[in-house]
């Protein structure tokens, strides 16, 4: 076995088990702590498939910025308790099975049924993909223009919230 | 290297133009003391110049920022219908919000943001720039619709379509992540010509089928049209004739775009599943449209409506199905624009003055008022001379030129259904006494912008060549 199956190994094998664990939490608060744990070591799995730039994002958004909006939340609604969640389950959780076995049978079908990849050695040009330096510039060339106007799309956010949330309007 | 170059600029012109002018508008409205007024001639300079910008590039046909953007042609010509419709609108929401004592300069910089964003799906020939488009026009109507800070409908209107919204967008997301993983491009210039083979892959299918529901929220198209009637009710009465035109405008010009691709393929699986579409859409918002009491309401389910019926022009697969599209999105924008204005006008605080029994009597005492709104509700019907006829004519005639003639046969017999309630405001309008004898205020600058839009339906309506000349360039 040799190093990076090492790695892989343990990253997958602790990305599953938290993930479970935080499936079988009865605290909303420590299901959110596996969640991050899972977060961090899919992060690691990026890095192991040379993907930098993901892996990084993956974890400030993700871990960072999404979580802090799990556990908000879960503050705000006081789920200290199960018991009033299980109240609100019902028609949502056939859907839930009914999306989540949709997402199965796609993830079977792509591994499964689609033309196998040659995965066992990565071409330079992916490796160089996914590096910082190669989003940076792309970001900056070809993908300029919707670079740019996303600033407008975050301005309009900007001034949604001011506009929403501000004490007092001034006419 | 070289990043852009200047044709790139000009062919970009109309978005740069209007959004150097919304940061002006918004630096005023920091600055300037009572702001509004100011922001809003701003905004007027501001869209003014943009149209100018896309008039300049109307020849051109090109695209722009690394095959980003559409330039001329097609995307001039929705880019002007958006300026005009964001212009009218504006024209309609002073007087309004003056009365409401709602003006605040926040408002025309947000109507502008989210034009840049109608721009962009314009002209968007790539499905990265759609999905920023869409965006940066939602985030805007998203803040519009709850613009009433204190009233309770306002609010559950922004929240509802602010959560509908994003959930949708994560079907669009998804579709363009298959379409991208499928192909190795996101720009739709490309999946065709170099990528046919795609269209054997179910995934790249499931992609489209996404896609479509994404566009299928937006353009308010059964069965994603649950967030319609609440949105379109409780937002300001400005908001929604903004929303329901130049909103609806845009997301149908990116989807027109962004479907010509599979389209192109004659794929027979997605035509039938438009189909389906446009012919619940029609049956559902025209059924429903008959029980309504609110007016702004009944025009929420006639919007839906007039989805499916621009959807049939999307499911025959035709040019002359994009050409119908076309040119009813312009007779739908200023004949809705009118109806809305009408509305905004004779609404009172707190939303009353809406129903059907408001309107009783209203052509004695106001009979130019009167015959302007029976003129819009004979073009929503589609009745001859008025523009919504003309539209509706190509639409049905590009289904039945592709063997859809039962779709066709389907939209007739629905808009059926739509005569009465249409014409429902007429009846009380003409035949029914007055209850009401407050005196009508009508002010100048939307009465004009409503008269505008009447000439606009009727000179569509009687010479619809004006438009289908200018057609011909584009597809």
């Amino acid at each position: 076995m040799t190093f990076e199956q090492g790695v892989f190994y343990f990253l997958a094998s602790v990305t599953v088990f938290s993930a479970v664990m935080m499936l079988l939490q009865r605290n909303p608060v420590n299901s959110a702590l596996y969640l991050i744990l899972n977060f961090f070591c899919l992060g690691g799995l990026y890095l192991t498939l040379n993907a930098q730039f993901i892996a990084l994002v993956h974890i400030l958004v993700y871990a960072g910025a999404i979580m802090v909006l799990f556990l908000f939340v879960i503050m705000l609604l006081n789920l200290g308790d199960d018991k009033r969640l299980v109240e609100h389950l019902g028609l949502r959780m056939y859907l839930g099975i009914a999306f989540s076995s949709g997402l199965l049978i796609e993830l079977l079908y792509i591994f499964g049924f689609s033309s196998p990849m040659n995965i066992s050695e990565l071409s330079p040009a992916s490796v160089e993909m996914g590096t910082v330096e190669y989003i940076g510039k792309v970001l900056f060339t070809k993908f300029l223009f919707p670079f740019e106007i996303t600033s407008f799309l975050l301005l309009a956010a900007i001034i949604g919230a001011v506009l929403l949330a501000k004490k007092k309007l001034v006419q | 290297m070289e990043f852009f170059s200047p044709s790139d600029l000009i062919g970009s012109s109309p978005i740069l133009a209007l959004s150097a002018f919304s940061l002006i508008a918004l630096l005023a409205n920091a600055l300037v003391k009572n702001s509004a007024k100011t922001v809003f001639y701003i905004s007027v300079v501001g869209i003014l110049a943009a149209i100018g910008c896309a008039m300049y590039t109307f020849s051109m046909n090109a695209t722009a920022f690394s095959d980003m953007l559409l330039v001329g042609g097609y995307a001039s010509f929705f880019a002007v219908l958006f300026l005009v419709v964001a212009l009218f609108s504006l024209c309609i929401a002073k007087p309004y919000l003056e009365r409401e004592q709602y003006h605040f300069g926040e408002y025309y910089v947000l109507i502008m943001l989210s034009t840049i964003g109608m721009l962009m799906l314009g002209a968007s020939a790539d499905l990265i720039t759609a999905f920023l488009g869409i965006e940066v026009m939602s985030v805007a109507f998203y803040v519009l619709a709850g613009y009433y800070r204190g009233k309770l409908s306002s609010n559950e209107s922004a929240l509802k379509y602010f959560l509908l919204g994003a959930f949708s967008t994560g079907f669009l997301l998804y579709g363009i992540a298959l379409i991208y993983g499928t192909t190795g491009t996101t720009n739709l210039l490309r999946i065709v010509t170099m990528y046919p083979q795609a269209f054997g892959d179910p995934v790249h299918i499931i992609g489209w089928g996404l896609i479509l529901i994404g566009f299928g929220f937006k353009v308010a198209a059964v069965p994603f049209h649950m967030w319609v009637p609440d949105v379109y009710e409780g937002a300001p009465t400005p908001v929604t004739a903004f929303m329901s035109t130049g909103g609806k405008a845009a997301a149908f010009s990116a989807f027109v775009i962004a479907f010509s691709v599979p389209m192109s393929m004659k794929d027979e699986r997605l035509m039938l599943v438009v189909a389906v579409l446009a012919a619940s859409s029609m049956l559902l918002g025209n059924w429903f449209g008959l029980s309504q009491l609110n007016l702004k309401r009944m025009l929420a389910y006639s919007s839906i409506a007039h989805a499916g019926y621009m959807l049939v022009g999307l499911a025959s697969a035709t040019s002359l199905g994009q050409q119908g599209i076309t040119f009813y999105l312009v007779s739908y924008a200023f004949t809705n624009l009118g109806a809305f204005g009408i509305i905004a006008m004779l609404e009172k605080v707190n939303g009353a003055n809406l129903s059907y029994e408001d309107y009783a009597g209203l052509a004695k005492r106001r009979p130019g008022l009167a015959a302007l709104m029976a003129m819009f509700m004979f073009s929503l019907t589609g009745i001859p001379p008025f523009a919504g006829f003309v539209g509706k004519y190509y639409l049905f005639a590009s289904a039945v030129h592709s063997n859809l003639t039962w779709l066709a046969i389907f939209g007739v017999m629905t808009s059926l259904f739509s005569t009465y309630y249409y014409l429902r405001v007429v009846v009380y309008m003409y035949f029914r006494e007055a209850t009401n004898t407050e005196e009508i205020i009508l002010p100048k600058l939307t009465f004009a912008t409503v008269i505008v839009c009447a000439v606009g339906i009727l000179l569509f309506g009687i010479f619809p060549a004006l438009i289908f000349d200018l057609m011909k360039s584009m597809f």
